[in-house]
């Protein structure tokens, strides 16, 4: 049944002439972004290999652009969550779920898969573009890997709140403005928050991620992000059910 | 009617919506190969109610089975009996018709083997041939609305039920539709919403009616009709007697002058004075030009009902399935 909603929600998605015009655009982005950064990085190449112990191109290249495309996720996820339940809610399209014989944890989870099985197609062109490389020089695939983790859990947690911000309204524009504001929101309390060990740092996914960006598995980082997807796939469950309480 | 077996029973069901009490103590129950007719204003709280059948809403207090499988404790288990189309029907327009419809056959737990049988066997009872292959935005209301009771159809359910399912289509689709709903209840047993009343007698069995949130009528439609029914001709003469000399006619019970030519007659149901005053108008030369039997329609019956429920819920007792009086005590209940 989960994998029943969301193959729907993908087939939805992949229907919709935006989002093949969003990924094209997300491509390009990335693309033009990981060439500048490859020219950077080859102009200096000369004065870094003088040092006793140079960066390689994973770091100089690879990080920064993974770094990059966690901050467009932030923006981007809102944009493709908002349709998930809210518009469901609008073309009362979410009665067919409701009446059908499932639980709102399948709809939930149905719908959480289907997003990020997309968002993941999306975010695989990175490794490829930075696989690329491997033909001329030497990768530091730990680093590629790490990266790779951190961002896949960002996005699930980024889907998450996001999922649970349309399940609260019927409108999907109030949907991705308001996961765009929190996102944000944490994201702006994180880097403003001057003192290296407040608190603010810790609710924000995207500090959570410099670790990984940086090469370093940390099980809190894992912990975070799986604590704070599950917290918002619950609160959406239990959302849903209200559904049936308060119509 | 085929064999006597429930379907669905909904048994003092309440619902409100923060302090409005909506559904006052409903009971309600439906039998293999019967099409009920739930008839209200706008408003009544019919769309509540079929909410709260589908599980779409949960009801307050009071408990539902569809096929002897409790709703509120094995939700999967009796939803897969059902098959609901709601007001508006809940359609994936950037989906193929063919596409929606397998989806919402495998959401009802259809095995996938099973699946194209149905799709193909669905597709040609609602007439959808022409238009397997588009996309559902691009369908006009009518085709839309039969992809929506396509949806709920496909998986064979026990109950369908159909909420306002004939809104906004034309008269020749209505036609259509209305005749699809009586084949399935001949097979199933259909709940249908309505707020017209031409709809009601020419589909359904039964009819309950529905007003501020209680059952106040019940009864076969056929019946029905009975409840309300005048017994009496319009009568048009163009030499019309004296007014008592109408009133003379054995089993005539009342003479009304509508105009200076024509008469609103009444008479004692089981005397029907008709051919009487044929041969009387004939023997003296009343000239009679035309003689139209009064029929009341479901319009007057439910007018009369809903008119006056101030002083009590009437109920029609007489035959029908078992139905429970609502309590005008219920209001008190949380």
């Amino acid at each position: 049944m989960i994998r029943l909603i969301a193959m729907r929600e993908l087939r939805s998605l992949l229907s919709m002439p935006s989002t093949w015009f969003v990924l094209a655009a997300l491509q390009f982005i990335f693309a033009w972004f990981f060439l500048a950064r490859l020219e950077a990085f080859l102009e200096v190449q000369p004065q870094l290999a003088q040092l006793a112990n140079p960066p390689g191109v994973t770091i100089t290249v690879a990080a920064p652009l993974f770094n990059t495309a966690a901050l467009l996720l932030m923006m981007l996820v809102p944009m493709f969550t908002m349709r998930l339940i809210a518009e469901e809610r609008r073309n009362q399209t979410l009665t067919l779920l409701l009446s059908a014989p499932l639980s709102e944890v399948h709809i939930v989870l149905g719908k959480f898969a289907g997003l990020l099985m997309f968002l993941l197609l999306l975010i695989t062109t990175l490794p490829l573009m930075i696989g690329t490389l491997a033909l001329g020089t030497h990768l530091d695939l730990g680093l590629l890997a790490a990266n790779c983790i951190g961002l896949a859990l960002l996005t699930a947690s980024f889907i998450a709140l996001g999922l649970y911000i349309s399940a609260l309204t019927s409108q999907p524009v109030i949907a991705a403005i308001g996961a765009l504001a929190v996102l944000a929101g944490l994201w702006l309390a994180d880097i403003g928050a001057s003192d290296a060990h407040s608190l603010w740092h810790q609710f924000s996914p995207l500090y959570h991620f410099q670790n990984f960006n940086a090469g370093l598995l940390d099980s809190r980082d894992a912990v975070f992000f799986l604590l704070f997807t599950t917290v918002f796939l619950l609160l959406t469950i239990k959302r849903l059910h209200n559904n049936r309480i308060y119509g | 009617m085929s064999n006597a077996t429930t379907t669905l029973s909904a048994r003092n069901l309440t619902r409100r919506f923060g302090n409005r009490l909506i559904i006052h103590d409903l009971t309600l129950e439906l039998k293999r190969g019967e099409v009920l007719g739930l008839l209200g204003h706008n408003g009544a709280g019919k769309s509540t109610t079929l909410q709260m059948l589908t599980g779409c809403l949960l009801p307050g207090s009071g408990e539902i089975d569809i096929c002897g499988i409790s709703l509120q404790k094995k939700p999967a288990l009796a939803k897969a009996h059902i098959g609901y189309l709601p007001e508006t029907p809940p359609l994936y327009r950037e989906l193929g018709v063919d596409e929606y419809l397998t989806f919402a056959a495998r959401l009802r737990g259809m095995k996938p083997s099973d699946v194209n049988d149905a799709l193909t066997q669905t597709i040609m009872r609602c007439g959808l041939e022409s238009v397997r292959k588009k996309i559902i935005s691009t369908l006009s209301k009518g085709y839309q609305q039969r992809v929506g009771i396509a949806q709920a159809i496909i998986h064979r359910p026990a109950v369908i039920i159909l909420d306002e399912p004939t809104v906004g289509l034309d008269p020749a689709q209505i036609r259509d539709i209305r005749r699809l709903i009586r084949e399935l209840g001949d097979t199933g047993s259909v709940i249908l919403s309505t707020h017209l009343l031409g709809e009601v007698e020419s589909v359904c069995d039964r009819v309950e009616i529905m007003h501020k949130g209680r059952l106040i009528y019940g009864d076969s439609s056929q019946r029905m009709k009975q409840y309300g029914q005048v017994t009496g001709y319009t009568v048009t003469l163009r030499h019309p007697p004296a007014l008592s000399e109408l009133q003379a006619i054995p089993g005539v019970t009342s003479v009304e002058q509508l105009s200076g030519t024509q008469f609103r007659l009444l008479h004692e149901s089981g005397n029907n004075p008709g051919g009487l005053l044929l041969s009387l108008a004939a023997e003296r030369d009343w000239q009679l030009e035309q003689l139209t039997p009064l029929s009341a329609t479901l319009e007057d019956v439910f007018v009369n009902i809903t008119g006056d429920e101030t002083t009590a819920p009437a109920r029609g007792t007489p035959g029908g399935a078992p139905l429970l009086c609502s309590d005008p005590s219920a209001e008190e209940k949380p």
